[in-house]
C-alpha cells in the first residue's frame, strides 16, 4: 500500500490535469506578489506618521482598548504605577526587557519577570501582564506581540488585564507592512509565535451579544511614548 | 428518498414553521449587519479587496502539489512534525496515536470545524481522554451534546434562559440571565482546564507557504492558551487552507473578520511556526500538524467547482441565506451549514444522499454577492442539480424529459395538449396531485387562459 502523503500529492496532481480559468476579476489586483506597498483598497492606515496615529487611536477606541500617550520613558512607568495603584493589582508579571524593568519597578505591588523563571500556575493568578511589541498598525488597531519580544506566548494572554509599551516610531501604517517589517527583522527565524491582537478578548456567542473578556483580558491598555 | 432527505425535510419544515425562532435569529443577526456595512464602508474598495482575496486562494488552489509541497519543507525546517490523512479515519488514528504516545489525559480543544468533520471528539473520548472545547460557543454545545448550529456562531440559537439552565445542571452555577456573567462563569471553569491539559488541538485558517506557519483566527483568547500552554500542540487542517505568501494574510486576515463577524479584525490572529524555540520561556515541545484530504481533491477534480475550494469559512453566506434564516443550521445535518455547505457536501459526502441540499436556495444570489473570495455559489448550486440529474435521474426526471420532449417535437400534439390542459385545469385544482401535494400546500393553480399563446399570437392584428 502506498503511504497517504504520496496517494494524496498524486490525487492532486491528477485532479489539476485540468485547468480552471482565472476568476473574472472586477479590477487588476495582484495580491501575488509580495508587495510592502500599501493596498490603496484595503481600509486607509495613513499616509504620514500623525495620520497613522489619529487613525490607531480611532480604532482602538472603538475597540475598547485604552491608549494613553506619555513623552518620555518615566512618564510611561508613572502613567502605569497609577493604572496599578488605581486597580490595585496585586500581581504583575513582566517581560524582561529594558523598557519594562523600570515600569516594574515603579509598580506599588509585586512584581515578577515571568520569562526569566515561566511557571504557567504562577502566570494565571497575576493580575496584569506587561510586555513590550514587534509594531503596531494603525489600518487596524492591532499590536503584533511575539514570543521572542513580548515574554514567550501566554504572558500576552493569560493575565486578566494586557499592558503593552512601546514607542510612537513602532506604529506602521498596515497590515502588510508589519508582515514585511517582522519579516526583515526575523528572516528565516521567526518567533515560534506572532500574534495581532486586536482588543480586548471578547465573545458575541451568546445571543450575539458583545461581553468583553471571553478567555483572554477583559482589559487592554497602550502605552506609546513619543 | 435518502435518510438524509428525509430528516432534511422533516426538519426544515418543522423549524420554517417556528415564529418565534425565527425572529430570534433574525435579531441575532441585526448587529452583525449593521457593524457589517460600518466595517465595509472602511474600505476604500471593497470590491477590489474582493478580487485580491480570490486571487490569492485561486493561485495557490490552482498550484496546490507545489504550495503545499512548500509548505511542509517550510514546517518541517521550523521544527514540526507533518502527517498526512486521507480521510477522516486515518485523522483520527494519527491524533489517537500522538495522544497515546504522550500519555495524556486531558485534551484541550480550540474551535475547529475539520474535527467536526472527522467526529475527533467521539473518537478521543471513547478512547478514555478527556475532551472540552473551550471556544464558549462550542463549550456550549458540547454540553447540550448537540452539533454546532452556525459554523461560525455555534450556539446562536440558544436563548441564555436555556444556557444559565444547562450551565447550573453541568457546572453547579446559580441561574442569571446575564450574557456577562454566562461567559464568565464559562471563563473561570476553562481556566484550570488549559493549565492542567497535556495536548492542545486547534485547527488552521491559512496555511502559509512561504514560511510554513499556520494561521489561526479568533476572538476569545483560547486558541492562543491552547497553543501556549499544554506540553502538545495538535494542528488539523484541509489541505486546501495553504496560500502562497505571508503577505496575502494582510487581504485575508481583515476581510475574513469583516464579512464574517462585522469586524475590523478578529480579536487574535496568530501565526505559529514550531514549537517552542531555543530561548523561548514557553510553547509546546511538539507541534503537530495532520492535513487531511477526505474528499477535498474530489471537489478540486471538477474545474468547474474547484473554487468552492477558496472558502475561508467567514459564514457570511449563511448570515444573508434565506433558506439558513428560515430553516436553521440543524436542518442541514451537516458540518458545513447554508449555502457552502449545500454546495461542498455533495461533493465530500455523495451527490446521491446530499443533492437535496441543492435544492435547499431560492438562487437569490445574497450568498455569491457576500462571499469575501467570489465562489459563485448559487451557480454552483445550480450546476449540482443538473449533475445529479445527469448522474442518477429519478424515475419522473425521466418519463418527465423523455414525454416533454415527444410532444415538444409535434406541434398538433402539443396544441391538442394544451386544450386539453386548459379544459381540465379547473378540475386539476380539485384533485389530489401525486409529487405536487407539498407545492399545492401553500400555492393554488393560475387560471387558465381562453385561448393558447400561439392562437393569441396568430389572432393579434399587426
Amino acid at each position: 500500500m502506498s503511504d497517504a502523503r504520496s496517494d494524496i500529492f498524486a490525487r492532486i496532481r491528477e485532479a489539476l490535469k485540468v485547468k480552471a480559468p482565472k476568476p473574472h476579476l472586477k479590477t487588476d489586483a495582484n495580491p501575488g506578489k509580495t508587495s510592502t506597498v500599501a493596498k490603496p483598497w484595503l481600509p486607509d492606515g495613513g499616509e504620514t506618521a500623525d495620520a497613522s496615529l489619529t487613525i490607531l487611536a480611532e480604532q482602538l477606541a472603538k475597540l475598547k482598548a485604552v491608549l494613553i500617550r506619555v513623552p518620555d520613558k518615566a512618564a510611561a512607568a508613572k502613567a502605569v504605577a497609577e493604572l496599578s495603584a488605581a486597580k490595585n493589582w496585586k500581581k504583575v508579571a513582566f517581560h524582561g526587557h529594558e523598557l519594562l524593568r523600570p515600569v516594574a519597578a515603579s509598580l506599588p505591588c509585586e512584581t515578577w519577570e515571568a520569562d526569566a523563571s515561566f511557571d504557567k500556575q504562577r502566570l494565571e493568578g497575576c493580575d496584569a501582564g506587561i510586555t513590550t511589541c514587534e509594531s503596531i498598525v494603525a489600518q487596524l488597531g492591532s499590536i503584533l506581540v511575539s514570543s521572542a519580544t513580548s515574554g514567550g506566548r501566554a504572558l500576552s494572554v493569560l493575565p486578566h488585564v494586557h499592558v503593552v509599551v512601546a514607542e510612537a516610531s513602532q506604529v506602521v501604517p498596515d497590515l502588510g507592512e508589519a508582515l514585511a517589517l517582522a519579516k526583515a527583522r526575523h528572516g528565516d527565524q521567526m518567533p515560534s509565535m506572532l500574534s495581532f491582537i486586536t482588543g480586548p478578548s471578547r465573545t458575541g456567542d451568546i445571543e450575539r451579544i458583545l461581553v468583553l473578556g471571553a478567555h483572554g483580558p477583559k482589559e487592554l491598555y497602550l502605552v506609546l511614548i513619543g | 428518498m435518502s435518510d438524509s432527505k428525509a430528516i432534511f425535510l422533516k426538519d426544515a419544515t418543522v423549524n420554517a414553521a417556528d415564529g418565534d425562532q425565527r425572529a430570534f435569529i433574525r435579531k441575532a443577526l441585526g448587529g452583525y449587519y449593521t457593524n457589517r456595512d460600518l466595517q465595509k464602508a472602511r474600505y476604500r474598495d471593497w470590491e477590489r479587496a474582493r478580487d485580491a482575496a480570490s486571487l490569492a486562494k485561486w493561485s495557490a488552489v490552482n498550484d496546490l502539489a507545489n504550495v503545499l509541497e512548500k509548505f511542509v519543507a517550510n514546517f518541517e525546517r521550523n521544527g514540526g512534525v507533518v502527517h498526512w490523512a486521507r480521510d477522516a479515519a486515518e485523522a483520527r488514528a494519527i491524533i489517537l496515536k500522538i495522544a497515546e504516545d504522550a500519555k495524556a489525559k486531558a485534551i484541550v480543544k480550540s474551535k475547529c470545524m475539520t474535527s467536526e468533520e472527522i467526529h475527533l471528539n467521539d473518537a478521543l473520548e471513547k478512547a478514555g481522554y478527556g475532551v472540552v472545547e473551550s471556544d464558549l460557543g462550542e463549550f456550549i454545545q458540547q454540553l447540550r451534546g448537540e452539533a454546532p448550529y452556525h459554523f461560525v456562531f455555534p450556539c446562536m440559537h440558544v436563548k441564555r434562559e436555556a444556557i444559565s439552565e444547562l450551565f447550573t445542571k453541568h457546572l453547579g452555577t446559580a441561574p442569571t440571565d446575564s450574557p456577562e456573567e454566562l461567559t464568565m462563569i464559562a471563563r473561570r471553569h476553562l481556566r484550570q482546564l488549559y493549565v492542567d491539559a497535556d495536548i492542545g488541538i486547534t485547527g488552521a485558517n491559512f496555511l502559509v507557504a512561504e514560511t510554513g506557519q499556520i494561521s489561526i483566527t479568533e476572538n476569545e483568547g483560547n486558541a492562543r492558551l491552547t497553543a501556549a500552554l499544554p506540553r502538545i500542540h495538535i494542528a488539523l487542517s484541509g489541505i486546501e487552507k495553504v496560500v502562497n505568501n505571508l503577505d496575502d494574510l494582510s487581504v485575508l486576515l481583515p476581510m475574513l473578520a469583516t464579512a464574517g463577524a462585522g469586524q475590523p479584525m478578529t480579536c487574535y490572529n496568530t501565526l505559529y511556526s514550531g514549537p517552542r524555540k531555543k530561548g523561548e520561556c514557553d510553547g509546546p515541545e511538539e507541534f503537530h500538524i495532520v492535513l487531511l484530504d477526505n474528499a477535498r481533491t474530489r471537489l478540486l477534480a471538477d474545474p468547474e467547482q474547484r473554487d468552492a475550494l477558496h472558502c475561508i469559512r467567514c459564514g457570511a453566506c449563511l448570515n444573508v441565506c434565506p433558506i439558513f434564516k428560515n430553516i436553521g443550521g440543524l436542518a442541514y445535518g451537516t458540518t458545513y451549514q447554508g449555502p457552502i455547505g449545500s454546495v461542498i457536501t455533495p461533493h465530500l459526502r455523495g451527490l446521491k444522499q446530499w443533492n437535496h441540499l441543492s435544492g435547499a436556495s431560492s438562487l437569490c444570489g445574497a450568498c455569491t454577492d457576500a462571499c469575501p473570495v467570489r465562489i459563485d455559489l448559487h451557480h454552483h448550486l445550480l450546476h449540482n442539480r443538473r449533475n445529479a440529474a445527469k448522474e442518477s435521474p429519478t424515475l419522473f426526471d425521466r418519463l418527465f424529459h423523455h414525454g416533454f420532449n415527444f410532444v415538444i417535437k409535434r406541434p398538433w400534439l402539443f396544441a391538442t395538449g394544451g386544450r386539453i390542459f386548459r379544459a381540465t385545469l379547473p378540475l386539476l385544482q380539485k384533485l389530489p396531485l401525486p409529487y405536487m401535494g407539498a407545492w399545492m400546500k401553500t400555492r393554488d393553480l393560475p387560471k387558465a387562459p381562453s385561448q393558447s399563446f400561439r392562437d393569441q399570437w396568430k389572432n393579434q392584428n399587426v
